[in-house]
This record gives structure tokens, C-alpha cells and sequence, in this order.
């Protein structure tokens, strides 16, 4: 089998999803070769063949243009798999390359069985084995599900591509993540709500247990959504990533974005009242009560001590 | 000014999942259903650009059984104008581009002048319809959009990337957008508009005669995940559930 990866760079800097799509290659087997929009200055580790457009020439961010070298890349490779991560960047632009190359595209693979791709469905609660019927496979996977065994290394060996970068998107630029006011990352403690809280006014006794814990409290993001606190608060994949020494999650049902923020918590104890809430997946201690009845005591007895 | 809104029904996601009889899907039975969360937010947005404009009509567009019609009356009571339901008893198993064919086949000759979905559905989750009916149609796609404004023949709108960056974006119409959550507050129907929509247009075409492509995929399995049942599971009354706690963060943790 031989597998194209779509490597991915931001500001010049490449991003961990690209060794990450160099895992998932390397678990397959086969041979391998890369592309990726980006520079010669900040190039990405890897040992092999990296057909390097210029991200000055091309916009870092300008998918027709970014179709149109991924198609000229394997119209010489004539790769079988074709490999993005299942990011902003990947999953805007592996359903235009699918459907100019016929190919069958399976989003957001975990893993690997029989032979077949293995992708979630209804929020991470069930799986799907899926067998792709086209000549050409295009794949998104699911961060951190293939993760690099070791520190990446390499030297590229570099094939210039380019393109007419004209497109129909104009992009305008990045726009910085608010100001995070409170940085989670350096937090002991951190009490996080999630939407089974049920309403902004229940976010102060989620506040109250931080404080009688000596910690922070954060959200997921249907909490900051809903505009029941600030996104600064906001612990997941389009949020902060946390890794304090207890993360208690209350009434956070556990998607694969927000597991994606805090699985490297020491300690992580949920509360739910769904005992199947995927969550319990990664939790040290699952208690299954209402969030409403049980945090109030559980801070009064915190307080006493 | 002309708006499609591609919207789905979905499962609510703490239902109780049973796997069909074939072994492909959910058992669609005895669920409760609701519209796609996504496409909430999808709806909301073209009913604020008609509340902008004024002369924006607004067409709601939703496949599968019947019972869809229930969530397209839903988004006709929060402010659409039209819809449009394709009558399909087997809409759930379809995969993206048998989806995307069916829209992309409707909307071609309708001249729409913007379109928007979900950035995915809840169920599938493949996040692939949206940038196929646009590729489909030969329109450019904006996908999940946090921010969008319009000023009649230019969107701006801001993409929303990993680490809570987002890049800006501008576009002209005709275009698509799939829409991600937080892009506006979806509205509730008022009893007024809920009324008003039952007499709005809703008309059924069969999925027959929009179909155009036949799917690449073969559904080998549908399964629950074994579970790491790495989690101490604690029930009982609340007061001891506290103490058993506290016990157990004093003994595995040292914030305590």
C-alpha cells in the first residue's frame, strides 16, 4: 500500500497532527511520502519524500489551491490512501479531494480492524466498521487516536509543487484565542461543568466546590456556548488543555473534544447521572448521582474538614 | 434573495441505542428525535439575514421518513419560509455523498444565493456533506463557522481552529457555510409562529428522483465500543456517595 500524509502547518509552525498522520502510516505499513503547505524554514521531521508547496506562494489558508496541489501530488504518487487529520484544516479539505478523485472518504478513524476503518458515531457511544468499495481511499483520523511511538526524526527530502493560487476565499488572517484570564494549566484543581448542569445559576456551586477544593472551575463547551461562563474557562480541543492533579467533571457526558483537553488530568472523577456517558471511558471514579443534590453536600463536607 | 438550509433529524444522544436488525445502523425505533444541533444555529442564521434584508427567502431542505417533517415544522416555526422534505425510509443509512447528490441535484437550477448546513451531524458525524454540495454545485465553502455576516453579495465569516483560534474569511456569493456551534443563539418557536408555520408550504418529493450517486462504503459493523471499565463506578445515597468520595480523593490524590 503506499499512503499519502497530508501534513498540516500553522503560522510556520507544523502541527502535531502531522506526526500524528505519520503514526497511523507507519502502523498501516506500506511505503509513504508527504505534502504539506508550508515552508522550507520550519520543515517537518520526518525521513522520506515531502512534496512542499510554499504557504507564502499558496496561503496557508486556500483549500482550491490546496485541492488543486493535493491532486497534482497524486496524479505522480498515485498513492491507494490518502491521509489528513480530522482538524479544521482536514476536514474542509478531504471531501473536496474525495469527491475529484471518486474516492471513498471515511472521517475521523480510531483505529483499524480486519482491514477496515473503525469511525465513532453518536457522540463516541457507538462504532462503525466501514470497508471503503473505491480504488482510492481518503482518510481523516481523529486526533490522538495514532499517536507517535517515539520522538519524531528525519530530514525530508524535498519535492517543490506548485500552483495557480487563485481562489474564491479570500483569507483575511488568524485572529488570536481571547486573552486566557485564567490559566487553567497551572490550576491543582479543576471543577468543570458541563451541560447536564442545566443552568447558568448552578455555575456558582460549580465555583463554590473549586474554591473548597483550593482550585479553578472550567466548562465544556456547550456551557460556554450557552453563554453560562467565559470562554476562557473553556477546557477541550478548542479550548485550554489541562493536566491538574484532580479534574472533577460534572455532568460532562466526555466528547472526544473535550477528552481531548483533559486526559492528561492525574486524577479525573465524573459525575452523571448516565453511568454509559463515555466520560467513565477515562475517569478514575464515575458517581452516578444528580449533580444538583450531590455537589452541594459534597462541598459542605469539604468545607468541615 | 434566496437561502437553503439543509437540516437533519437526529436521535437525542442520551437515548438508549439498540443496534438494527442488519447490523448497519441504530435501531430507529422507540427513539426520540430532534433536529441536528448544528443545524439549529444553520436555521437561525438565515432567518437573522431575512430579518436583515427582508426579501430573503428562506427554504428549509430535510431527507428522510416522515417523522422529519416534525423537526422541519420545528424550523419553519423558528422562521423559515418553505420546505422541502425528501421522502426517505432508508435516509438514515445513507452515507455522505448519496446525501450530498440529493441535495446538490435539487438545489442546481433554484439559483440559491447562499446555503447553509451543519458543520456535521450528530449521529454520523462525518462532517462531509456541507463541502460535497458545494464541490457538487461549483461553489465555494466556508466550513465551520463560528461568525458570519453578510452584506449582500460578500460573506465575512470566521473559521473556527484548534487552540480557540479563528481564521477570517471572506467570500462572495453564491457560497456555502457550514455552521458550528456558538455561531448565534438559536431562537425557540413562540406559540404564534408555531401556529403560523402549520400553514406554511412543506412539500414531500420521492428521494428517487434526486439520487445520483451510489456510495462507496460498505457498512461492516455497527457495535458498542468495549469499554475500558477503568472507572470505580460509586451509586447510592448522596451523603455516603460524598464521604466514600472524599475517602478516595485523601487516599489517590494529595489535594486533600
Amino acid at each position: 500500500m503506499k499512503i499519502m500524509i497530508v501534513g498540516e502547518c500553522r503560522n510556520g509552525q507544523i502541527l502535531d497532527a502531522t506526526y500524528e498522520n505519520v503514526a497511523f502510516a507507519e502502523k498501516l505499513g506500506g511505503d509513504s511520502f508527504m505534502f504539506m503547505v508550508g515552508t522550507q524554514a520550519a520543515l517537518p521531521k520526518y525521513e522520506g519524500k515531502l512534496y512542499l508547496a510554499d504557504a507564502g506562494e499558496c496561503g496557508e489558508f486556500n483549500p482550491e489551491a490546496h485541492k488543486q496541489l493535493i491532486l497534482k501530488t497524486v496524479s505522480i504518487e498515485q498513492p491507494d490512501l490518502v491521509v489528513f487529520s480530522h482538524s479544521s484544516y482536514g476536514w474542509d479539505l478531504a471531501p473536496r479531494v474525495a469527491l475529484a478523485l471518486k474516492a471513498a472518504q471515511l472521517s475521523e478513524v480510531v483505529d483499524i480492524k480486519e482491514g477496515a476503518y473503525v469511525v465513532p458515531a453518536c457522540n463516541a457511544k457507538l462504532r462503525r466498521r466501514l470497508r471503503p468499495k473505491s480504488a482510492i481511499t481518503v482518510v481523516t483520523l481523529q486526533a490522538g487516536a495514532f499517536s507517535p511511538a517515539s520522538e519524531p526524526t528525519g530530514q525530508p527530502a524535498i519535492e517543490p509543487v506548485s500552483c495557480d493560487p487563485s481562489g474564491a476565499i479570500e483569507f483575511c488572517g488568524y485572529e488570536a484565542a481571547e486573552a486566557a484570564g485564567v490559566d487553567l494549566a497551572k490550576a491543582d484543581v479543576i471543577v468543570s461543568a458541563g451541560r447536564g448542569i442545566g443552568k447558568a445559576e448552578n455555575m456558582e456551586m460549580i465555583g463554590g466546590l473549586a474554591r473548597a477544593l483550593g482550585g479553578e472551575f472550567a466548562a465544556s463547551r456547550p456551557v460556554v456556548d450557552a453563554g453560562w461562563t467565559e470562554h476562557n474557562r473553556q477546557v477541550g480541543s478548542t479550548g485550554q488543555s489541562v493536566s491538574p492533579k484532580l479534574y472533577l467533571a460534572c455532568g460532562i457526558s466526555g466528547s472526544v473534544q473535550h477528552m481531548a483537553g483533559m486526559k492528561k488530568s492525574e486524577f479525573v472523577v465524573a459525575i452523571n447521572t448516565d453511568r454509559d456517558a463515555p466520560i467513565g471511558e477515562i475517569a478514575d471514579v464515575l458517581i452516578v448521582a444528580d449533580l444538583k443534590e450531590f455537589i452541594p453536600i459534597l462541598t459542605e463536607k469539604l468545607r468541615a474538614l | 434573495m434566496k437561502a437553503l438550509v439543509c437540516i437533519k433529524q437526529v436521535p437525542d444522544m442520551e437515548s438508549k441505542f439498540k443496534i438494527n436488525a442488519s447490523g448497519t445502523w441504530y435501531d430507529e425505533n422507540n427513539l426520540a428525535w430532534r433536529m441536528n444541533e448544528y443545524d439549529e444555529y444553520a436555521v437561525e442564521q438565515a432567518v437573522q439575514l431575512r430579518e436583515q434584508f427582508g426579501d430573503v427567502d428562506v427554504t428549509v431542505l430535510c431527507i428522510g421518513p416522515d417523522r422529519v417533517k416534525e423537526t422541519m415544522k420545528k424550523a419553519l416555526a423558528m422562521g423559515a419560509d418553505r420546505g422541502l422534505h425528501v421522502r426517505d425510509d432508508l435516509g438514515g443509512e445513507k452515507g455522505p455523498l448519496e446525501i450530498a447528490s440529493i441535495i446538490a441535484e435539487f438545489a442546481k437550477d433554484k439559483g440559491f444565493d447562499l446555503i447553509f448546513t451543519g458543520m456535521q451531524s450528530q449521529d454520523r458525524g462525518s462532517a462531509q456533506v456541507g463541502v460535497l454540495v458545494a464541490e457538487m454545485l461549483g461553489l465555494p465553502s466556508v466550513t465551520t463557522v463560528v461568525d458570519f455576516s453578510c452584506d449582500g453579495t460578500t460573506v465575512s465569516a470566521k473559521r473556527e481552529l484548534e487552540g480557540g483560534v479563528r481564521a477570517v474569511v471572506r467570500v462572495a456569493t453564491p457560497a456555502l457555510v457550514t455552521c458550528q456551534l456558538g455561531m448565534n443563539t438559536p431562537r425557540y418557536p413562540t406559540l404564534p409562529n408555531i401556529m403560523k408555520a402549520k400553514k406554511k408550504e412543506l412539500l414531500s418529493v420521492e428521494v428517487q428522483e434526486l439520487l445520483t450517486a451510489e456510495s462507496l462504503l460498505t457498512t461492516e459493523q455497527f457495535y458498542f465500543p468495549e469499554k475500558n471499565v477503568g472507572a470505580l463506578v460509586l451509586e447510592g445515597a448522596t451523603a455516603e456517595l460524598a464521604e466514600t468520595l472524599i475517602g478516595i480523593l485523601k487516599e489517590k490524590t494529595t489535594v486533600i
